[in-house]
């Protein structure tokens, strides 16, 4: 049996038939890692050690024939912006390069709590800010698909890390596209939860009311499995919501015939790439043959959707990065002749340039000069875009459309055009605007690259956009590459 | 185009340095960022509450119970410079 291939949910099985040790899951992707990451550099830190004392204990577990839980034995990656207790955790930038946190992040906790097994923290645009983990200051991260191309971003890390077979399922956060684009670019599954339904403490807030931490996994079934491990109401993030708790993987079964499927034309009418289209096109009759109900809507403001996320996010990422002043943790320069020189000297020097970017545009917006023309209007557009939405769900029960508009691009392509850049998000960030739920699943490959297909879903509807996207799933089985049976 | 003195006033209050040369590198891509957000002005929000937040969750209270935080080593742990258990900065005072 070769371990790596097989699927989270697999692993976790053969664990409690006693056929493989939890030792043997974890040495099998060590050696995998140790094969693929010199090219890949999907990790920032590897906890081989950590990993491996995980391992005995939930083999101590099965020999006690103690209860196992829903992560038992899979190894799991994390995104370098999820804070994990005493493993270094650096948010991709020089700023954090030696912080290691003494809390641990609820998700990791649930994580843990779970018997699931963390492989290392995974690498990231620095601080979540960009689309294809170049700016990481560890130097980028490859597509496992094609060495030339970028992973998509800013969870380009774990996304490689699943599609290499380095780890079973890893943890991503989603801000406007950050969990769906890479999976999109790395042919793998990609959940952006609702806002609130996963606790945000620990993650390292980027824009607070647009970030979510998700799940990325190579089939459906993986990543619902890790999703329902990490949801819930956690007193210490007080956005979180107190709600009845979905058993995801029963919900995966469920038909779908009649099921009511938008596609929104102001989506498909925007610029891409035609044989993305033609994807999604495919992706839409497969959903009529299966017995959904397809028709076209309207969303008129999308268009406005890129506009509205960036001055919103830049807005908030300029007060959340104000907390990296060098003094309490983090990078501190080392000359200066005053506080303000400390300051300035810190942040010049251990900021990457789309960083500085980010908080300077969020910081011209929130200005007294200009607040009321960008950031006063984006958060009014905001309202109508979730409008938008909201009368869309009365009719429909999902909305369809392309992940990104772009196939996964070159290293470098983009790096000098930041709006082009910016541009691979566009069908992503209208998600996060409105706080609903979206998931990415690869339906179609053009010249060996995949193309992701964007399902959206009602504010904590996470059960009806995995169901379809595993009914999707079962019917195309890629090559039996997302089949995940 | 955004003017130079008021990106130097803004770096300013961000507390971000710039080289003269990066400046006007950086002053060619703020003004493309600038220009596509200026697409905003198209749509007519007379009326329209902002959104500032998705969720209608009001915040919570607790009750007032002493619970046990971090320790005080844990909190000085990642400090850049710290000396007799603080936060080492400049002197303000002789």
């Amino acid at each position: 049996m070769d371990i790596v291939e097989l699927t989270a949910i697999e692993m976790k099985e053969n664990l409690e038939k006693k056929r493989i040790s939890a030792r043997d899951i974890v040495e099998a992707h060590i050696d995998r890692i140790e094969k693929v990451e010199e090219e890949l550099n999907a990790f920032i830190t590897i906890s081989k050690e950590e990993a491996l004392k995980s391992a005995d204990r939930i083999d101590q577990k099965v020999r006690n024939g103690e209860k196992l839980g829903p992560l038992a034995g899979i190894p799991i990656g994390i995104k370098d912006n999820i804070v994990t207790k005493d493993i270094r955790t650096t948010c991709g930038s020089k700023m954090l390069e030696n912080f290691v946190p003494p809390y641990e992040s609820t998700v990791v906790e649930k994580i843990r709590k779970g018997d699931g097994i963390i492989l290392g923290k995974t690498n990231m645009d620095e601080f979540a800010m960009g689309s294809s983990t170049e700016t990481s200051y560890f130097g980028p991260t490859k597509n496992p698909i094609d060495s030339q191309r970028v992973p998509g971003g800013s969870s380009g890390g774990s996304a490689a890390a699943v599609k290499a077979r380095e780890v079973a399922i890893a943890l991503g956060s989603d801000t406007g596209g950050s969990i769906r684009q890479p999976a999109s670019f790395c042919g793998v599954v990609g959940i952006k939860p609702t806002y609130g339904l996963v606790s945000r403490y620990g993650l390292v807030s980027l824009a607070n009311t647009l970030d979510q931490i998700g799940v990325l996994g190579r089939n459906v079934i993986d990543a619902a499995l890790m999703l329902k491990a990490i949801v819930g109401y956690d007193e210490k993030d007080s956005t979180s919501i107190d709600m009845e708790l979905i058993d995801y993987i029963e919900v995966l079964s469920e038909n779908i015939k009649g099921i009511k499927i938008g596609v929104p034309k102001e989506y498909m009418d925007l610029e891409m790439d035609k044989r993305v289209k033609e994807q999604v096109f495919k992706a839409i009759k497969t959903f009529e043959d299966i017995g959904a109900i397809v028709e076209d809507i309207s969303l008129p403001q999308m268009e406005y959707g890129l506009a509205t996320y960036y001055i919103v996010s830049t807005a908030e990422i300029s007060s959340n990065m104000a907390r990296f002043d060098g003094i309490r943790y983090g990078y501190r320069a080392e000359n200066y002749e005053t506080l303000d020189e400390l300051y300035m000297n810190t942040r010049s020097e251990a900021f990457g340039e789309e960083v500085k970017r980010r908080i300077m545009v969020g910081t011209y917006s929130l200005s007294r000069d200009y607040s009321e023309q960008y950031y006063k209007k984006a958060v009014k557009v905001r309202t109508l875009i979730k409008e938008d939405f909201d009368k869309a769900f009365e009719k429909y029960d999902v909305i369809l459309s392309p992940t990104s508009p772009n196939l996964p691009f070159k290293l470098g392509e983009k790096l000098d055009d930041p709006l082009a850049m910016y541009k691979t998000d566009l069908f992503t960030v209208p998600v996060n605007l409105a706080g609903i739920c979206s998931i990415s699943v690869p339906c179609g490959y053009v010249e060996g690259l995949p193309v992701g297909l964007q399902i959206i879903g009602n504010r904590f509807e996470e059960s009806k956009i995995l169901k379809v996207a595993r009914a999707f799933e079962k019917h195309v089985s890629l090559g039996g590459e997302n089949i995940g049976l | 185009m955004v003017s130079i003195d008021y990106i130097r006033y803004i770096s300013e209050i961000c507390k971000i340095k710039f080289t003269d040369d990066e400046l006007e590198d950086f002053i060619q891509q703020f003004t493309g960022i600038i220009e596509y957000v200026d697409k905003l002005k198209e749509v007519n929000t007379e009326g329209v509450v902002p959104t500032y937040f998705v969720n209608s969750n009001t915040q919570p209270l607790r009750e007032d119970v002493i619970r046990d935080g971090l320790s005080k080593e844990d909190v000085i742990r990642n400090a850049p410079e710290e000396e007799y258990g603080y936060f080492k900065l400049l002197n303000v005072m002789d």
